[in-house]
């Protein structure tokens, strides 16, 4: 790719006490690309991935988003710049207390948008993720599916570049799971978004992810296209992938 | 004769009783609400980790909840004749009322905000909230129904908290059963306040438990 990447990670290394949790980290993710991470649960990639809007700071290394140098931007400026790389997570994290409208329209009332303009922009984006007729529900009246779909309105809301998705299907049963990745692929589609997500489920990364990273113990064990990866017997995706294939039909098929 | 004698007594008791524990509960609303945010945010896992003002206010809170009312009563007379310029009646009660319920509310307060969901507050922060929108906009909506919870239990301690004022001759209802009824064993001047007071406490309580249900919308 000749333009300039849409995130960019060099070297980043965060430590927790003893623990190295991200060992110099580099990754490049392109404009418009649905870059996954793979990894069991404390490889690091919840890290990694709050390194990108630094809500974690990295003890060492650089961030850049967008051309811009994150690690650079304290206060204001960095607040200014995590709007534009917004996140969705397992647990959805809506308000309860407030209507689907508001929840979209929450990243807007940080920017002091104006009321009128924040409602109509809500409105849009939950006809954009299907909800148009829930604009008056309670998250607590919502299925799963539909809290993750508010919660893609809402991230949406600031018309983020990026959107870092923090195990956004794993709290969700495999329709519901498809549902939301078809989503996540058609934004990307439609709206050019840059998405970077984690994930511990496989079937996640090939559906819907251009390129792919194994994380073990802090780093990258494995990068590369997802087509090249499942491809390869010899890699760790491809080897997944074919476990589960075997698995699943009971037959040998890894080898 | 008498009859209507005790009936006045009880009106204009019951609206003293009114009087001290709408202006100590405005007070203590605003104070206990302002004490239990800043608890909250300043303390080690908080928003805004501030050691130098969470610990000297976590103490004073604590010393406002351990010392017995009546105590606190004589304690702040110099604080009260300083706000009111007189050390009885029903003015002077209010404030070591006040400054007694201030400190139990700021508590509650800081647990109904602690019960918000850290990934509610990850999450405000993603979408580049600063510390006063994040608390303004994300966990004091979100914790509302709780707060009412708690303001309810503060109110109706400030009812009982009350009684207690008679001793500085703050009036009352509290008050009037414990000089004719109690002092003079005048027997209905012992039940009537009671059961107004009851009254009064169940009422709080089920207007309370309103409020907080059609807020929670979890």
């Amino acid at each position: 790719m000749d333009s300039s990447p849409s995130i960019r990670l060099s070297g980043v290394t965060k430590r927790f006490g003893d623990l190295v949790a991200l060992d110099a980290v580099d990754l490049d993710v392109a404009p418009g690309e649905i870059f996954g991470i793979l990894g069991r649960s404390g490889a690091g990639k919840s890290t990694l991935l709050r390194t990108v809007n630094l809500l974690t700071r990295p003890d060492s290394g650089t961030v850049e988003v967008d051309g811009g140098e994150l690690t650079a931007l304290r206060g204001r400026e960095l607040r200014d710049a995590r709007a534009k790389t917004a996140m969705i997570f397992q647990h959805f994290n809506l308000l309860s207390n407030r209507d689907a409208t508001s929840n979209v329209a929450l990243p807007l009332r940080f920017q002091a948008v104006p009321r009128a303009a924040r409602r109509e922009r809500a409105l849009e984006l939950l006809d954009l993720v299907g909800l148009a007729d829930k604009a008056k529900a309670y998250p607590g009246r919502l299925s799963g599916g539909q809290r993750q779909r508010l919660a893609i309105a809402r991230a949406l809301a600031a018309a983020p570049a990026v959107l870092l998705s923090d195990e956004a299907t794993s709290a969700l049963d495999t329709d519901t799971t498809d549902e939301i990745l078809d989503l996540l692929a058609r934004l990307n589609r439609e709206l050019g978004l840059t998405i970077l997500l984690i994930t511990h489920e496989l079937e996640v990364i090939t559906r819907i992810c251009d390129r792919a990273a194994v994380m073990e113990a802090g780093r990258f064990v494995e990068t590369g296209p997802v087509p090249e990866l499942l491809a390869d017997p010899g890699s760790r995706l491809g080897g997944q992938a074919r476990r589960l294939a075997s698995r699943l039909l009971g037959e040998e098929v890894a080898s | 004769m008498t009859t209507d004698r005790l009936v006045e007594r009880l009106v204009e008791a019951f609206w003293e009783t009114l009087h001290i524990v709408a202006v100590a509960g405005v007070w203590t609303l605003l104070g206990g609400l302002l004490l239990g945010t800043v608890l909250y945010m300043t303390s080690k896992t908080g928003p805004r980790p501030i050691a130098v003002l969470n610990a000297p206010l976590g103490l004073i809170v604590n010393i406002g909840r351990s010392a017995p009312f009546v105590l606190l009563m004589v304690a702040v007379v110099p604080f009260t004749r300083l706000i009111t310029g007189t050390s009885i009646g029903t003015e002077a009660a209010i404030v070591p009322l006040t400054v007694a319920s201030i400190p139990f509310f700021a508590r509650l307060v800081e647990g109904a905000l602690l019960e918000v969901q850290p990934g509610l507050i990850e999450a405000a922060r993603s979408m580049g909230a600063s510390t006063p929108a994040l608390v303004w906009r994300v966990v004091l909506p979100e914790a509302t129904p709780g707060l009412i919870r708690g303001f309810t239990v503060t109110l109706v301690a400030v009812v009982s908290y009350s009684a207690m004022a008679g001793i500085v001759g703050g009036g009352g209802l509290g008050d009037l059963a414990y000089r004719y009824g109690y002092q003079r064993f005048e027997a209905e001047y012992m039940i009537w306040p009671l059961v107004i007071l009851v009254v009064l406490v169940q009422l709080f309580q089920i207007l309370g438990d309103r409020c907080a249900r059609t807020l929670d919308r979890r």
